[in-house]
């Protein structure tokens, strides 16, 4: 039954735009009937994920499909863990999409992205519940698909075209990848079900191979870190929901992908953790670190999910590398970090990126420096953000302590516990406490910048609140971060089924993560917290009702203007400089000359990585090399022509039997 | 109880032993010991001056930073007495505390719109990016060296003392966790508490706008970081008890105004450093710290 109403949703999500697709282009009824079918069905799937999670396995079932044998889809505690962002998000977007990118004033687009937002949601459901490559690859490509339309909303920006391009180049490496992957697959195990193989199935080198496609094809969706090129970009370009989306989920199914793949395989070699923790290691610091130096507002999420994405890979590599020593309390631990942030990170990044589309819908710009003092124009959206920004930084009283959390306690434990290999994973420690506290910089530089201070243009100074379905989304996203830091003893459970379905080459039952993780403590200490704070606030604010209000200090200066105010640029300019030999900011500042120097600008930027400094170089090299093809294509058909003439002469001369008639000839 | 009452009652008298300190080493008299508690009555009784660019983070900031400190206070062992919260991996809990602390001053601090105010906001969360690993270093070596998980078991260590063999890599913690001691409540040489330059400061100058009750909770706030840091040292510096309760508690309190001394005098002897070269001096505490750890792995 739940496998069922997952199935029916993923019916109903996909085909909630059709009836817009019949009415007018002016009519706005066909997207509030798709936000309808699509909160119908989210809660019909989550309904189903529910009942999938306290069943434990449910029966897979087949699905009837001529061309490539039957395929089967199944439902069990895993796939039920990633069905409950997909259906979350995928609810609350298409409700935030109504006050944000409502049909009347983009007749243009509107019907599009809600169609391709159904299908988006669709395909990753498919690909989370199905147990055979194919229906998994099916799954895959219409996500991918999808979301290159959702990220071109805006075609007829030139930048957004750009972006989407970049995604879709690197969105089909990944799908070629996987589909090798798949392909080796099927000649190792025979078969394209996606079943746990026995161990000594595969030779090592099968393994190995297995493992590294596996590995590049879903770190490319994941956006780990040289891979992530693609993501910043589309991120950025794509409308406030749909990079929630993205973010918040779509590029966890680059971590499902990972995490189911690797449960197929058995025994996996110490080798395959260390590196994935080494790659978690280096997305997180490096993602963070290009955070602090971007200037646009959801460039910088984009980059603080690659971040974040370290640290789930941290998680998993720690769990591999327990499967690999036989240690079931770093499996455990570590996948439940892993997990766990999964669940948080879609939440507080859906929750950011919602924000920043308000603030972008209030005040008109991403440009964080042109931003500020929104806290009086926007409270809500202050607030909200607020919480996010607590969460993200994995700050104790919300959910992002959890997860992390739980990825330090296994860490500590493979150095207690572990032999020197052990003690070499606990180096990853110091890693992640500086990740947290870059993270902390580059957010509360981002909250400050945008929210408070002075305003530093007139668009920031007319801000205004968003409306109601906008705000409501984000109310459900935020309530969702602080259940699970409050009360982190709820989701112990629900991970305990997911851990166990994961590592199923077990012949003991894994310790719950109860018995190894202080879930209680924490919250109890977190509920404290927080009353404590409440009501030493209570108190003051009762006891200054008539506080005097003066102008800010500013050395005996009496009207401080917002040009004095310190700018999201010069917070984070330190540590920028501190990560230069990463970031390699460029500068361009103009020369200063004469008694009487023109007014002139200095702008900063640091670029990325990857794309820019390696990957378009590198392009246009080769497209210089290919120059000489030129002469080749010239716009005459005529020469087309000839050219289709020429091919089909060599192809049929490959039938023409040569060796007999050369041997007839010399027989002769 | 004693260490609740502890915990709140005594770090302002370290303020003012360190005072008494310095003015001693400076041939002055020097305000009385208690003058940190008259300061702090005279704060609360006044009445609060907000600037007019604030909003309620400006209010939460010292008071988030009150909560977090007492309650980081409350995972600490005091001597050689339990911590009245203990379960595993409250370690990370005691750092995120402090982390959770700085997002506060930090954004209290950005939240009146100064531009000194930013750039003191600016150095605290990039030094921290340098002092929060020396700190983790610093907690890993514990961990590895009594195999515990809580902040109790790993300070007050293994069951007979620490061994010896672990005595190089303790001596190398306890240095970097003096440096991380006095960047984090931000003493010469990172920060010179009694400047009166704005442009030169870090942590006075994030609080230039707070004013009576607020200040008091800031000043409160700082003294008690002092305490709850300055706990966490002892252990690893001097971890001597007499066996009998009532002994170990004056000791303890003597060994602590004991360390007061000590960063007063450091306080005497030294220059504040340049700002660029902070950087330098917490890299280093962090390669202690380090270097401890990998002295373990032998």
């Amino acid at each position: 039954m739940p496998l069922e109403l997952v199935l029916i949703a993923i019916c109903c999500v996909s085909a909630s735009a059709l009836p817009g697709l019949c009415m007018a282009r002016s009519s706005v009824w066909g997207q509030r009937i798709a936000v309808a079918v699509m909160v119908g069905a989210a809660i019909l799937g989550l309904a189903g994920a529910w009942s999938g999670f306290s069943l434990g396995k449910t029966p897979t079932l087949g699905l009837i499909w001529p061309a490539v044998g039957n395929s089967m889809v199944g439902l069990d505690a895993l796939s039920a863990f990633f069905l409950f962002p997909i259906f979350i998000v995928g609810g609350l977007g298409s409700i935030y999409g109504l006050g944000y990118w409502p049909q009347r004033q983009y007749p243009g687009n509107g019907r599009k992205l809600c169609l391709f937002w159904g299908l988006l949601v669709a395909g990753m459901a498919l690909l989370v519940i199905s147990r055979h490559a194919m229906a998994f690859l099916l799954g895959w490509e219409v996500m991918a698909l999808s979301a290159y339309f959702l990220i071109s909303t805006q075609d007829y920006r030139q930048e957004c075209r750009r972006s989407g391009w970049t995604y879709l180049i690197a969105t089909h490496v990944s799908t070629l990848t996987l589909f090798a992957m798949f392909s080796l697959w099927r000649w190792a195990t025979g078969s394209f079900s996606l079943q746990p193989v026995a161990g000594q199935a595969m030779s090592r080198e099968v393994m190995n191979s297995l493992f590294f496609l596996s590995l590049i094809g879903f770190g490319l969706k994941a956006g780990m870190m040289p891979l992530h090129f693609w993501l910043p970009g589309a991120h950025a370009n794509a409308p406030s929901h749909v990079s929630a989306m993205l973010s918040g989920v779509m590029l966890k199914m680059g971590i499902y992908g990972l995490v189911r793949f690797l449960s197929l395989l058995p025994d996996p070699p110490a080798v395959w953790g260390e590196l994935i923790l080494a790659l978690g290691a280096v997305s997180g610091l490096l993602g963070i670190a290009f955070a602090i130096g971007q200037h646009d507002l959801k460039r910088l999420l984009a980059y603080s999910s690659i971040e974040n994405i370290g640290i789930m890979l941290m998680g998993l590599g720690l769990a591999m590398l327990g499967r690999s020593a036989g240690r079931p309390e770093w499996v455990v631990l570590g996948m439940a970090g892993c997990l766990l942030h999964v669940w948080n990170h879609s939440l507080f990044k859906s929750l950011l990126f919602l924000s920043a589309g308000s603030v972008v819908h209030g005040g008109h710009t991403r440009q964080i420096d042109h931003l500020g003092g929104l806290t009086r124009r926007m409270p809500w959206t202050s607030g909200m953000f607020l919480l996010g920004v607590v969460a993200i930084c994995g700050l104790p009283p919300l959910n992002g302590f959890v997860s992390e959390l739980l990825v330090y306690l296994g860490l500590l434990r493979s150095g207690t516990t572990g032999g020197a290999g052990g003690s070499a994973v606990v180096l990853a420690i110091p890693v992640l406490a500086m990740i947290g506290t870059l993270a902390l910089a580059c957010f509360v530089n981002v909250y400050s910048a945008v929210f408070l201070g002075l305003p530093r243009t007139h668009a920031a100074e007319d801000a205004h609140e968003s409306p109601l379905t906008m705000r409501g989304p984000m109310v459900v996203l935020a309530a969702g971060c602080a259940t699970i830091g409050l009360a982190p003893v709820l989701v112990g459970p629900i991970l305990d089924r997911a851990i166990a379905n994961w590592w199923s080459d077990t012949s003991s039952v894994p310790p719950s993560l109860g018995s190894l993780a202080p879930l209680g403590a924490v919250g109890a200490v977190a509920v404290s917290l927080v009353a404590l704070i409440l009501a030493l606030t209570v108190g003051l604010t009762l006891r200054n009702r008539r506080a005097r209000r003066v102008g800010t200090w500013d050395c005996g200066y009496a009207h401080p203007t917002h040009h004095m105010q310190y700018t999201a640029s010069s917070f984070a300019q330190m540590i920028v400089a501190m990560f230069h030999w990463a970031l390699r900011p460029r500068m361009h500042r103009p020369r200063i000359e004469g008694p009487f120097p023109q007014p002139s600008r200095m702008h900063s930027h640091v670029d990325d990585a990857v794309l820019d400094r390696l990957l378009l170089p590198a392009s246009r090299c080769v497209q210089r090399w290919f120059d000489w093809f030129h002469r080749f294509q010239q716009g005459l058909t005529q020469h087309y022509v000839l050219y289709i003439l020429i091919t089909v002469i060599l192809m049929l001369s490959t039938l023409i039997p040569f060796n007999e008639f050369i041997a007839r000839l010399f027989a002769r | 109880m004693i260490h609740v009452s502890l915990l709140l009652v005594l770090p302002p008298m370290l303020l003012g032993v360190i005072n008494k300190t310095k003015a001693w080493f400076s041939g002055c008299v020097g305000p009385p010991l208690l003058q940190t508690y008259y300061d702090l009555a005279k704060l609360m009784r006044k009445s609060l001056v907000l600037s007019a660019t604030t909003t309620w983070v400006f209010l939460a900031g010292p008071i988030v930073t009150l909560v977090t400190v007492v309650l980081a206070g409350l995972l600490v062992p005091v001597g050689r007495f339990d911590a009245p919260i203990v379960f595993s991996g409250d370690l990370i809990l005691f750092a995120y505390l402090f982390g959770l602390a700085r997002f506060f001053t930090t954004a209290a601090a950005l939240d009146t719109g100064s531009a000194f105010e930013g750039m003191g906001a600016a150095r605290e969360v990039t030094f921290a990016c340098l002092s929060e690993p020396a700190l983790f270093f610093a907690l890993l070596v514990l961990v590895k060296v009594s195999g515990s998980l809580t902040l109790t078991g790993m300070l007050h260590g293994p069951a007979g003392g620490f061994s010896m063999a672990v005595a190089a890599p303790l001596v190398l913690v306890a240095m970097g966790l003096f440096v991380i001691l006095l960047a984090e409540t931000c003493r010469i040489p990172v920060d010179d508490p009694n400047t009166h330059l704005e442009l030169t400061m870090i942590h006075e100058v994030m609080v230039l706008d707070h004013s009576g009750p607020l200040l008091g909770v800031v000043l409160y706030a700082s003294a008690l970081k002092m305490f709850v840091l300055g706990t966490v040292l002892l252990h690893v510096l001097a971890p001597f008890q007499t066996g009998q309760a009532w002994l170990d508690w004056p000791l303890f309190v003597l060994e602590l105004l004991g360390l007061a001394v000590v960063i007063g005098v450091v306080e005497s002897v030294m220059a504040r450093l340049r700002m660029h070269h902070v950087p330098y001096l917490l890299t280093a505490a962090m390669l202690l710290c380090g270097f401890g750890f990998l002295l373990l792995l032998r």
